[in-house]
């Protein structure tokens, strides 16, 4: 077994995934009328309007933690721009038609930088939301913008969420509990990411 | 708040029906307010707070007659003073009663995400029902009359109820009843904007107003407190009163376009990803051959 994720990573993770799960019952609570009851199941409407900001930050500070850990591992390089040109091959499970990818393939970084730009969005948009009694009249359209925006972005989050949540769990077996234990199989790592395989198991990489 | 709960034909945040829908009434209630004979006495100001249980609060001093800059969650009407310098170089003191204008298409309602939060009666009041209002102050973006204020102490947003609970036992407004000069009205639509309208024709025939006329805007659908101005072509010379108030155009986005666009998005996420399982299935993992393909 390959050791993947330290405990650091893997602590970060699911304290963002737990606020992100907050948020997301939270927020589409709000959202619409016909999903108003999941927040009576996280403790009320009320609670639900207090609470879904802090937990706001405390995403953000967990993806931000994770932008300082892994924006090198994540930056997009030549590799990642053929890899994108035949992701309909991955999407169609013909991972062999693929160039071999490090410790995160292209649509890992999509993710990634998806969801940090969208923090970003909603963070600023969310702060106008707080406190949005404080805001003059005269500011009013800084409002409008920021429902829009909240919304908007949110709803890409909820994207991302759901192809990153299927992917982790169903799809490619050996993810999920990297991500509780830290180990994959060194087949998971050939099969999956094989340039970081040869990284990590101390050898030079293939010659181009 | 009112009793008649069956009579509420618009819900806020509401999934399903309204217990008011077919409902037939006779009237829908209108307040006028004739700000051509307003005197600026703010009766109407004290009988609110006296009405709603909220004691005077502090004056903001801003070298006009003005209580106060804008309503507050504990001041819910408040008349505006504004000083015009008509063309032939006279003054007038233009006095307005502000207050939430009730409208048949509240941007507020729209706004609000909490079940019930915000309801209209078939006799057009809008009216907030404070238990179940979770204090996200969207409400305050939906209005178009800068309206609702939010309670710190309450977190919960406040605002002017039309009486609603007077008008259910077949009293008028505490504001209608308190002002001396007979300025405020109270009775059906069809009659106080007829009444309005007679006013508004005699400010133009006889008293030389020719721009006189009546705010009821269409932007909203009309609204269930007008007001017959001096000037009904510059209506914000009256402390601000909108020119042409509507729902904003990114409450109507939201809550139209977008959220159509974003259910479908979520549940058609959801087919898709399970269409692609049943119909690709797993990603397995291939045993690594002798020939790993490294080269030291």
């Amino acid at each position: 077994m390959i050791p993947r994720y330290s405990l650091g990573e893997r602590a970060n993770h699911w304290l963002g995934s737990l606020a992100y799960i907050y948020l997301l019952m939270t927020g589409l609570a709000f959202w619409s009328p016909y999903l108003y009851w999941m927040a009576a199941v996280v403790g009320g409407a009320s609670t639900a309007q207090f609470w879904h900001p802090w937990f706001g930050l405390i995403f953000t500070v967990s993806l931000f933690w994770t932008f300082a850990n892994w924006r090198r591992d994540m930056s997009i390089d030549d590799n990642d721009r053929a890899w994108a040109k035949a992701m309909p091959e991955y999407i169609q499970n013909r991972d062999d038609k693929l160039p071999p990818v490090g410790r995160f393939n292209y649509g890992q970084k999509l993710f990634f930088w998806g969801m940090l730009y969208s923090v970003i969005l909603l963070l600023l948009s969310g702060v106008v939301l707080w406190y949005t009694e404080t805001l003059p009249w005269s500011l009013r359209y800084v409002r409008y913008a920021a429902i829009l925006i909240h919304a908007s972005v949110a709803l890409v989050t909820i994207g991302l969420f759901l192809i990153h949540v299927y992917m982790s769990t169903i799809l490619e077996e050996g993810s999920f509990s990297a991500m509780v234990h830290g180990y994959v199989t060194r087949a998971w790592a050939w099969t999956f990411h094989r340039t970081w395989y040869y990284e990590v198991t101390g050898r030079s990489r293939p010659e181009k | 708040m009112s009793q008649a709960s069956t009579e509420i034909i618009r819900i806020s945040g509401h999934a399903g029906s309204v217990p008011g829908a077919g409902l037939n009434r006779e009237f829908q209630v209108c307040k006028l307010v004739d700000t051509t004979t307003c005197i600026g006495c703010k009766a109407c100001e004290v009988a609110c707070l006296e009405w709603n249980g909220y004691t005077f609060s502090e004056t903001t001093f801003d070298n006009t007659y003005q209580t106060m800059p804008e309503t507050a969650w504990n001041y819910w009407n408040l008349i505006k003073f504004n000083e015009h310098e008509r063309a032939d170089g006279s003054m007038m003191l233009l006095m307005r009663k502000d207050q939430c204008m009730h409208c048949e298409d509240p941007g507020c309602l729209a706004a609000c995400p909490a079940d019930g939060a915000i309801v209209q009666y078939a006799n057009g009041i809008v009216d907030f029902q404070e238990q179940h209002c979770i204090g996200c102050g969207y409400c305050i973006t939906g209005c178009p009359f800068n309206i609702p204020k939010f309670s710190p102490e309450a977190r919960k947003v406040f605002k002017c109820t039309l009486c609603s609970d007077r008008v259910a036992v077949g009293l008028e407004p505490a504001c209608i009843k308190a002002c001396p000069t007979g300025c405020l009205h109270f009775g059906t639509k069809p009659e106080m904007k007829a009444l309005a309208e007679t006013r508004a024709e005699q400010l133009r025939n006889v008293s030389g107003f020719t721009d006189a006329g009546v705010y009821d805007p269409p932007g909203v659908s009309g609204t269930h407190v007008i007001y017959v101005l001096h000037d009904a072509k510059n209506p914000e010379l009256y402390g601000g009163l909108p020119n042409d108030p509507h729902i904003p155009y990114s409450v109507r986005l939201w809550k139209g376009p977008l959220k159509w666009l974003g259910n479908f998005a979520i549940i058609g996420g959801l087919v898709g990803l399970a269409w692609h399982y049943m119909r690709y299935g797993p990603k397995k993992e291939e045993p690594i051959p002798p020939d790993d393909g490294r080269r030291v």
